[in-house]
């Protein structure tokens, strides 16, 4: 895929930084397909497959997962742009701080 | 989530006779078999190859007309500087499938409407122009999609997905209830039709992989 990414991500996005207060969360629902959502989190995160996939798996087993975590102008950057692709999104504040 | 390549997702129904299915829900009848399976696989330089029969194309085009329909342009507030700055409505969708579609970016309703306020009208636009763009670039037989091309089809056919799956209220055993359905049951033609559009965004998904 690369080429095709639509989003550039200026921030490194190789993974979920711990340190930063606010996190995206995805939710599960029934429509969303887990083949796309998968998809979806490597083209806008730049996440490699696999870590993709776990994260997807988390949200399918458990009901939601924190995709991303940054300052609180990333995380509604990055809720938007979920939203564009249709996944159930939200922003918080990071609740382990 | 719904998980769609799986032994029990499609044993019963091959993708032919999904597609057959879903023309046949959609009246537009099913004219002569085709020799190359409908959908999507990649091409070169990152393009997509697009495989379509005309009364998909057809149903395709009425679909995301539909879309265009449900999904009103996003600036319509009447400060013409707020339209200028993508700036709309702040409450939450009272249609169920627009509320699916423009989810809340926050669990506190202040907090959410503020977002909205500055984003809805942005999503909204977007979404109108991924419908165009599948309206433009469906066609019959075999056709390309640029990258982007490809992008906004992943976005409508998701969309559209998102739009009969909350319209049906469907669950993750969605697939498996389509195989066993019986035709003459009055929810079938939604049903097969929205089955067909996860095959389609399932193929699209491979081929961009």
């Amino acid at each position: 895929m690369g080429s095709t990414a639509p989003i550039t991500v200026e921030r490194p996005s190789s993974d979920v930084r711990p340190d930063l207060p606010w996190v995206t969360i995805v939710w599960n629902d029934p429509v969303n397909l887990m083949s796309y959502v998968t998809y979806v989190f490597q083209t806008v995160f730049g996440y490699p497959k696999e870590k993709a996939e776990k994260l997807m798996l988390d949200v399918h087993h458990k009901g939601k997962a924190v995709v991303s975590s940054g300052t609180r102008e990333e995380m509604e950057r990055d809720v938007q742009i979920l939203h564009s692709y249709g996944l159930w999104a939200t922003v918080q504040p990071d609740s382990n701080k | 989530m719904c998980r769609f390549s799986t032994p029990t997702a499609c044993g019963r129904r091959s993708s032919r006779t999904r597609t057959n299915e879903a023309r046949v829900a959609a009246g537009v009848g099913v004219s002569e078999v085709a020799l190359v399976t409908s959908g999507f696989s990649r091409g070169k330089d990152g393009a997509v190859v697009t495989v379509f029969e005309p009364a998909e194309v057809s149903l395709l085009r009425s679909l995301v007309s539909m879309m265009l329909g449900i999904v009103s342009p996003g600036q319509t507030s009447e400060d013409p500087l707020e339209r200028a700055l993508g700036i709309g409505d702040s409450a939450v969708p009272s249609d169920p499938v627009l509320a699916r579609l423009f989810p809340s970016a926050y669990q506190d309703e202040k907090e959410a409407a503020e977002f909205r306020r500055y984003t809805e009208a942005t999503l909204r636009d977007g979404k109108r122009a991924d419908a165009r763009t599948v309206h433009e670039t469906a066609r019959a037989g075999r056709a390309e999609l640029t990258p982007e091309e490809a992008q906004a089809w992943l976005r409508a056919l998701n969309d559209l997905r998102l739009t009969l799956g909350t319209k049906l209220d469907v669950t993750e055993e969605v697939h498996d209830e389509v195989a066993v359905m019986s035709e003459d049951d009055p929810r079938y033609p939604a049903y097969v039709t929205y089955d067909w559009l996860t095959y389609l965004q399932d193929s699209l998904v491979r081929a961009l992989w």
